[in-house]
């Protein structure tokens, strides 16, 4: 098990260093610098620059400096827990990075907090009887919810919560300071399109156990059917769908970038659109490999704690 | 051909007849290269070339549709589905036919649905700039379906070639390139999506680009699961013996036998890169305007439509995308279904 958890995450720490050099090599070029300079000066002003001006512009922002050394200096910050700074924001990556996630943080918290029970529940009675009406409702509900992408899901509750029924705001920008009534159309989008698929995904499992031996077994003992549902089925019927709600994690980072930037929340899918539609190479950087370390991290724990729940396989 | 040589034609029913796999294939190919030729190359064809390349593709659609519900008639599933993609692909073959007016045309601006203003009657509204609604609504099909299938179809030839390899050649191949693959699966889908898009550019074949380097690696690792499987069957056996060459064997052994899972894997993927497509272009970092497609027309109706009246503007388009994926996944659940019981 030590030696599956070392490998692996020796793995990660290659694949993201790979990543951060291919990212360093792409943003090297010059239509990338022109786009930072457009950018913070304006298209007229870098249009009427001198080269020699342009130069000298580059010097002063360190873009000068050929981007082998750019990046072995920003490594050398990085293990130090420098992640350089925004060009857009004029801020430390760091602490833009740790705001931003803590937002979004707080989001998949709430998502998860509801997307969990709701979809474990529904799969679980759609499963216990398969192809009975509760079963077929399910299967409709999820297959309709997960039809819908998170932009037509956004749009739909935002027309009827907010602009029909003026219940909740429209948007969660939230620049009169903290409101909670904001995050409820966000965190509802997310836990609509994906409860869905966890929900489907449980069902399978749970349906795959009352089929098995076992079961019968009890059942045909005179165990109360709650009993055989609560102590026999589920322990095996939750196996899988662990893995699949730690895997989400990883949908969750891109479901949230379309989500906040339709509802305005200033989390992180925001600024990674933000900064790579601007050019802000070390923000890009620092995000991209957040997002690469939560997902990966997500299937490593998904990988090892199914090893751990399931002791039919043990990876040697 | 005379009366009497058709008396001498076997005697199989033309329902049948036509259902046979080369017909399915030919009528495909008459309604997919019209479509694509007008949406991508519309500009280089000219005008008359441009009025009539779609005629062709709008009999073959409809043949089609029939061909497909009376095949898959045994899964209700599978003929919703199949309806609401074909209706999608012929509102998308016979768009110029219809009797809509100009999709660009800005005619009166937040003229709301079932209003009569200049001598037009917006069915559905207007949005901001006065375009009518329904028009801009069914043009918007074409580009979101011709670029989102080709997507598809590529990242389906790129995923499937290296899976192929990976799982019958093995050894290096294999490890070599399940490790490219691994670097790009841990990227969440959308971080990738952008950080190419941005650096390509935003248009319609980078985002073919863009979708081939994100879905082809999960293809890649389908396709060589089910090669892995294939591959010690007695068939592949017997044409190593016979002494064919690799890559024979496996596009013309191993592909056909695996087409199963991978079709019903395609209509769900197909759903996908709708979802792409529609949210990239929302994010700014898709297809380009003038021309309508629904993410376009929610990502220009985010900035003035947030209002209870002129909610007509995000809503059509919203339903009209959710309605197309809604059908590619029930067509995968249809398909599924049907593979499971035979």
């Amino acid at each position: 098990m030590l030696k599956l958890l070392a490998s692996r995450l020796l793995q990660m720490i290659f694949i993201m260093s790979v990543i951060s050099l291919i990212l360093f090599a792409i943003f090297d070029s010059d239509k990338f610098k022109k786009q930072i300079a457009v950018n913070e000066l304006g298209g007229f002003a870098v249009s009427a620059l001198s080269d020699q001006d342009y130069q000298a512009w580059l010097q002063k922002k360190g873009l000068q400096v050929p981007f082998y050394e750019r990046y072995l200096n920003w490594a050398s910050g990085v293990a130090r827990g420098d992640f350089g700074k925004s060009f857009e924001k004029n801020e430390s990556v760091a602490g833009l990075l740790a705001t931003r996630l803590a937002k979004t943080g707080l989001l998949a918290f709430w998502v998860f907090a509801l997307m969990i029970p709701l979809s474990l529940l529904f799969g679980v009675i759609a499963g216990m009887r398969e192809g009975s009406f509760q079963d077929r409702l399910t299967s409709f509900i999820s297959v309709l919810t997960t039809s819908l992408p998170e932009i037509a899901t956004a749009i739909i509750l935002t027309v009827i919560f907010a602009l029909g029924l003026r219940w909740l705001p429209s948007n969660a920008a939230m620049v009169n300071g903290w409101d909670w009534r904001a995050l409820v159309l966000p965190v509802l989008t997310l836990v609509l399109y994906d409860f869905g698929y966890v929900a489907r995904m449980t069902r399978a499992s749970m349906a795959e156990v009352m089929g098995s031996q076992y079961i019968r077994t009890a059942v045909l003992k005179g165990l109360p059917y709650r009993r055989v549902i609560m102590r026999h089925a589920l322990r095996n019927a939750l196996i899988a769908p662990f893995t699949i709600i730690v895997l989400q994690l990883n949908w969750l980072l891109s479901g949230v970038v379309v989500v906040e930037v339709f509802f305005q929340y200033a989390g992180f899918g925001k600024l990674l659109l933000d900064a790579a539609l601007y050019g802000d190479i070390y923000v890009i950087q620092a995000a991209t490999l957040v997002a690469v370390f939560v997902a990966v991290l997500s299937q490593i724990i998904s990988d090892v704690g199914y090893t751990f729940l399931n002791p039919r396989i043990r990876f040697t | 051909m005379t009366a009497a040589d058709l008396a001498l034609q076997p005697a199989l029913p033309l329902r049948l007849r036509i259902r046979q796999a080369d017909s399915i294939v030919a009528l495909l190919l008459l309604m997919w290269i019209p479509l694509t030729l007008y949406v991508m190359f519309g500009s280089y064809l000219g005008d008359t070339l441009k009025n009539i390349v779609l005629l062709p593709a709008i009999p073959a659609t409809i043949a089609l549709y029939l061909i497909a519900v009376t095949s898959w008639r045994e899964s209700p599933v599978a003929v919703i589905g199949a309806t609401l993609v074909f209706f999608w692909l012929f509102v998308a073959v016979s768009a110029p036919y219809l009797p809509l007016i100009d999709p660009n045309r800005p005619i009166a601006p937040f003229a709301e649905v079932g209003a009569f203003k200049k001598d037009h009657w917006f069915l559905l509204g207007a949005d901001f700039k006065g375009r009518d609604m329904l028009s801009r609504n069914l043009w918007g099909c074409q580009r979101v379906l011709v670029w989102g299938v080709s997507a598809t179809l590529v990242a389906y030839a790129i995923g499937a070639f290296f899976g192929l390899i990976a799982g019958y050649l093995g050894g290096w191949w294999d490890q070599g390139i399940s490790l490219i693959c691994n670097i790009l699966l841990s990227f969440p889908v959308m971080v990738l999506f952008i950080l190419i898009l941005n650096y390509l550019g935003p248009s319609g074949f980078n985002i073919v680009i863009a979708v081939t380097f994100a879905s082809a690696p999960a293809i890649m690792r389908i396709v060589r699961g089910l090669t892995l499987d294939t591959k010690s069957r007695d068939y592949i056996f017997a044409a190593q013996t016979r002494g064919e060459h690799p890559l024979r064997i496996m596009i013309f052994e191993l592909l056909p036998n695996a087409r199963g899972p991978i079709i019903v894997d395609a209509c769900l993927r197909l759903g996908y890169t709708t979802v792409a497509i529609t949210t990239l272009t929302f994010l700014g970092l898709g297809l380009q305007p003038p021309d309508p497609d629904w993410g376009l027309m929610i990502k220009e109706s985010t900035k003035v439509a947030m209002v209870w009246k002129f909610s007509y503007m995000l809503l059509v388009p919203a339903l009209s995308v959710s309605s197309l994926i809604l059908g590619f996944n029930l067509l995968a659940d249809g398909l599924r279904e049907m593979s499971l019981r035979d």
